[in-house]
């Protein structure tokens, strides 16, 4: 019988080419004539722009082209609104390049093509931009008032969308509560920097009007779309690739950013292949940002610590336009209760513009800021009821018995937080015993009449995956025997061509190594979505399972006419199609695709021995788990040692358990950065001043602790291969857990945390402020 | 000044290659463009990162930082010098089964870093392993398998040295 493939720990098949200097970045594309581009950007958060005199620039030798708002026509006309929400009063979207007003640091100007990227940059120098600055709405509680400086002047306020959801009776859960809490709560910004930047090659061929365009994206097929629309073109003459991605995470889906309008529209207007390739300053004020919210957060709770409502109304910033609509705020209110069961919930959430970079989804993607404002809480009533903070936890959890459980949210996609095929008491459990929970707080107790402060957190998450719309496989046995597997959204590192092939390989009956796994290009395949939300095993390994099945019930009454028995009497191995217990008789997957590629095949079928599969959710699906820290903070310096980090997780059946634990490990990682190192830090004026990897600290092996990750997988009931998504869970509870965990280290100074990322420098003020408190209360 | 033009000659990898290059030119622009081997990534051109860590005479630069005047006469290793995919160098094949990159953009500087710091050090312990390694930033893995694959090259390549461990 087929050996096992899905659930194995198999060898990614992308890896020899990338281990050995053989990837294919988009920096890697070289076409022959290419000329080069640069991005003149805005140096002020805001200002009108008076003039440009491009006339400097152009007259550097080997500059082609100064291109300038003016010239771009249609082209810049504004960018698709992507998620539309009930809420929203004013939608702005942005354009390639600014008109008029520049609205944050790092806003396109101008796009220089040149002989070289190095006298490009030069050019840049010599553009002359006259501008008048004025007073720009930066921080996020000031932009939101009445009166604040307006981002964009044809609105009457910066508030671009209120949107309410209540479920439940909120008012007599507050009446009837034992206590009420009351918390202000801010996740700070900060921003994905996968390594490999974001970058564009466009190649226009005049002779036959057909646009080539490489990008570093998560989304070709929706980027072939707007592009279409951009340049009028046909989607036809249109093709985007995603080749080799160094790393997305979020950043790099926007749907368009300046330069996937620019990079093609210089190419057609050139004639010439145009490469632009950002650096990594521009990174980090071109690209999008993520994280900064403020919550004021109520809870309801009964004097056994369980919550019995909650209300939370919080501000999202979404930057200077909000192409993406509040999705982050809609995710964070999503999934806002956990795994905890509070019968009556009002979110509110409000996004404001500010004169910053634009804010769209980041590993997580709003949830890391739900996870921490739920578990801040519920240490909050811990402390109140002098209760152990496990124990608070416990007595809130859903419980299988109360499964299917509706949370009363709804997750982007139209997703209601639904409860189901889960066991948090018993992550809950796992957690604890692999911790040796009660051991350390014995542990802890004495470390602290050393005067060494150690501390434990603990962070639940539930995490939104596997989100509409759809996704497509198109499987296809070729008459050479390969069996070529082609999927829309591209990877950026998940290791997608080893986990849809070995979908495949189990599904159909042949090897991992007779398939040959295509992604990322238009041409390829047309439809479909992007590689975001932890979606592409939901939606697309389903969509494979389809596409699969169909290609072997095809296969399998073919063979069954061939060999004169019933197809149920047949077993396909290593792509041998053969008569159970009866190996003789047989043909193979290579002879039945040549028949089924013949003229006069008799069956009145569509020629080949191919299927394409879509899969659409009706909803999403959710993962879990719970991650534990324990911390040992230094007094003297503020600075935190991770001692363990340990992860429980249920993400449905695992593909592949070692890609699932990268995952868990890379998430987590970005969590800790997330967590204790990584703020974006603005100037009163609006300039970013956090614009490089000195500035802008990333963890490296050092500061990243071994990390212990248990599996706990309940198969999900949504879909064939009972998966639930894995991209984002590890990042998610990091925060919450982090903050916790400090919090706890000095409970003796009465410490409390409202804010993250946590610096050592900012742990250092907090104690240092509650050491002088308590000297004040002792004097 | 900048601009400058000079004939820089330097071996990459058992080549020579000669190229005339205005003075400003970065050492990774020069593997890149006119060795045409874009295995050396750039992921920050300030020193950060270590995305383009190569080896010069042996020894791990960050290929951003140098100009190519400066590598004249040298003898450059690239991530090409490995192994080839049908045959991976130890360091390769223990990262492959350890599952020690994502995206992938990261591993050359690695895998630079690693080749010369396991010649000086072939036996580091998971704690040095990841002191070796505090150059060079990777934003998908977290690292942990990257210093599982690391041990279990450094034990493959004493194996290959006679089993000389230190
Ligand atoms: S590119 Fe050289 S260190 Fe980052
Ligand atoms: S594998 Fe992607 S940055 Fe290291």
């Amino acid at each position: 019988m087929n050996t096992r493939v899905i659930g194995e720990r198999i060898k990614r098949s992308e890896d020899p080419r990338l281990l050995a200097g053989k990837g294919v970045y988009v920096d890697d594309i070289h076409l022959l004539g290419m000329a080069h581009g640069a991005v003149l950007r805005s140096p002020h958060a805001k200002a009108r722009i008076l003039g440009i005199d491009t006339s400097r620039a152009l007259a550097l030798p080997g500059v082609l082209a100064v291109i300038t708002a003016a010239d771009l026509g249609h082209a810049n006309s504004p960018m698709p609104l992507l998620f539309l929400d009930r809420g929203f009063i004013f939608p702005r979207t942005h354009r390639a390049l600014a008109i008029d007003q520049v609205r944050f640091h790092g806003e396109a100007i101008a796009f220089v093509v040149a002989e070289s990227r190095y006298i490009a940059e030069d050019a840049l120098e010599l553009i002359d931009v006259a501008y008048q600055t004025s007073q720009a709405a930066v921080d996020l509680v000031e932009a939101s008032r009445s009166g604040a400086p307006l981002v964009h002047d044809d609105t009457d306020s910066n508030i671009a969308c209120r949107t309410v959801t209540e479920y439940g009776d909120l008012a007599s859960a507050f009446a009837n509560a034992s206590f009420v809490l009351r918390e202000e709560l801010r996740p700070e910004r900060g921003c994905a920097q996968p390594m490999e930047t974001r970058g564009a090659v466009a190649d226009f061929d005049a002779r036959t009007g057909k646009l080539t365009l490489w990008d570093s994206t998560q989304a070709p097929i929706p980027t072939r779309g707007i592009l279409a629309e951009k340049l009028q073109m046909a989607e036809a003459d249109i093709t985007v690739i995603a080749p080799d991605v160094g790393g997305g995470f979020g950043v790099k889906i926007m749907l368009l950013y300046a330069e996937e309008v620019l990079v093609p529209f210089a190419a057609r207007l050139l004639k010439r292949p145009v490469k632009w390739i950002e650096d990594r300053h521009e990174h980090f004020i071109g690209s999008n940002h993520e994280r900064l919210m403020v919550h004021d957060v109520e809870v309801a709770v009964m004097d056994d610590g369980r919550i019995t409502a909650l209300k939370d109304v919080f501000l999202y910033d979404s930057g200077a336009y909000c192409p993406y609509g509040p999705v982050n705020a809609e995710c964070c209110q999503g999934i806002l209760p956990g795994p905890y069961k509070i019968p009556n919930i009002y979110t509110e959430y409000v996004a404001v513009y500010t004169n910053t970079p634009i804010v769209s989804p980041y590993r997580g993607a709003g949830q890391p800021h739900a996870v921490f404002v739920m578990e801040t809480i519920m240490n909050r009533i811990a402390t109140r009821l002098e209760l152990d903070v496990a124990e608070v936890r416990r007595r809130n959890l859903v419980t299988p018995a109360d499964c299917p459980w509706n949370a009363g949210v709804v997750f982007q996609g139209n997703s209601p937080l639904i409860h189901r095929d889960c066991d948090y008491p018993a992550q809950f459990h796992l957690l604890l015993d692999s911790l040796g929970y009660q051991a350390f707080r014995e542990q802890q107790a004495k470390a602290r009449a050393n005067g060494i402060y150690k501390g434990v957190g603990l962070a639940f998450y539930v995490e939104g995956t596997g989100i509409a719309s759809y996704e497509g496989v198109e499987v296809c046995v070729e008459p050479t025997g390969f069996v070529r597997v082609t999927t829309g959204y591209p990877s950026q590192g998940q290791g997608h061509a080893t986990t849809i092939s070995q979908i495949v390989a189990e599904e159909l009956g042949v090897d991992m190594s007779n398939i040959v796994f295509q992604q990322g290009n238009s041409d390829q395949f047309a439809w479909g979505g992007a590689t975001f939300a932890s979606r592409g095993t939901v939606i697309g390994g389903t969509a494979a399972v389809r596409a699969t099945r169909k290609v072997r019930e095809r296969a399998l009454a073919m063979a069954s006419d061939m060999l004169e028995v019933s197809p149920i009497d047949l077993e396909i191995v290593s792509g041998v199609v053969r008569v159970k217990g009866v190996h003789q008789m047989c043909t193979d997957l290579k002879t039945l695709s040549l028949a089924a590629a013949m003229p006069g095949l008799e069956t009145g079928d569509e020629p080949g021995l191919r299927a394409t599969g879509f899969f659409r959710p009706v909803g999403g699906t959710f993962s879990s788990g719970v991650h534990a820290m324990i911390v040992d903070v230094d007094l003297g310096t503020g600075v935190v040692t991770i001692d363990r980090h340990v992860v429980v997780h249920d993400c449905g059946l695992m593909i592949n358990p070692t890609i699932v634990e990268g995952q868990i490990f890379g998430g987590t990682a970005q969590g800790i950065g997330g967590a204790h190192y990584e703020k974006l830090w603005f100037s009163p004026t609006g300039e970013l001043l956090t614009t490089g990897f000195a500035d802008y600290i990333m963890p490296t092996a050092m500061e990243i602790p071994f990390i212990e990750i248990h599996h706990l997988d309940r198969a999900s009931s949504l879909n064939p291969l009972g998966v639930k998504g894995v991209g984002e869970g590890g990042a998610i509870p990091v925060p919450a857990a982090f903050a916790g965990a400090v919090e706890d280290a000095l409970a003796p100074l009465g410490v409390s945390i409202s804010a993250v990322p946590l610096t050592a420098p900012m742990i250092l003020e907090h104690i240092r402020k509650a050491q002088k408190k308590l000297v004040g209360q002792t004097a | 000044m900048l601009h400058d033009t000079f004939i820089v000659s330097t071996k990459i990898n058992e080549r020579v290659v000669t190229a005339t290059v205005e003075a400003r030119v970065s050492l990774s622009d020069f593997i890149r463009h006119e060795a045409g081997l874009t295995g050396t990534h750039v992921g920050c051109e300030h020193g950060f990162c270590g995305s383009c860590t190569v080896l010069m005479d042996g020894e791990p630069v960050r290929a951003c930082l140098l100009f190519a005047v400066q590598a004249e006469g040298r003898s450059v290793e690239t991530v090409e010098s490995l192994g080839t995919e049908e045959k991976l160098h130890p360091l390769q094949t223990a990262f492959w089964e350890h599952h020690g990159l994502q995206c992938g953009f990261c591993t050359p500087g690695i895998l630079m870093t690693l080749r010369a710091y396991l010649e000086a050090k072939p036996d580091p312990s998971a704690d040095e392993i990841r002191e070796a390694l505090a150059g060079n930033l990777c934003r998908c893995t977290g690292y942990q398998q990257m210093i599982k694959a690391t041990e279990a090259a450094a034990k493959t390549l004493r194996e290959n040295n006679g089993g000389a461990a230190a």
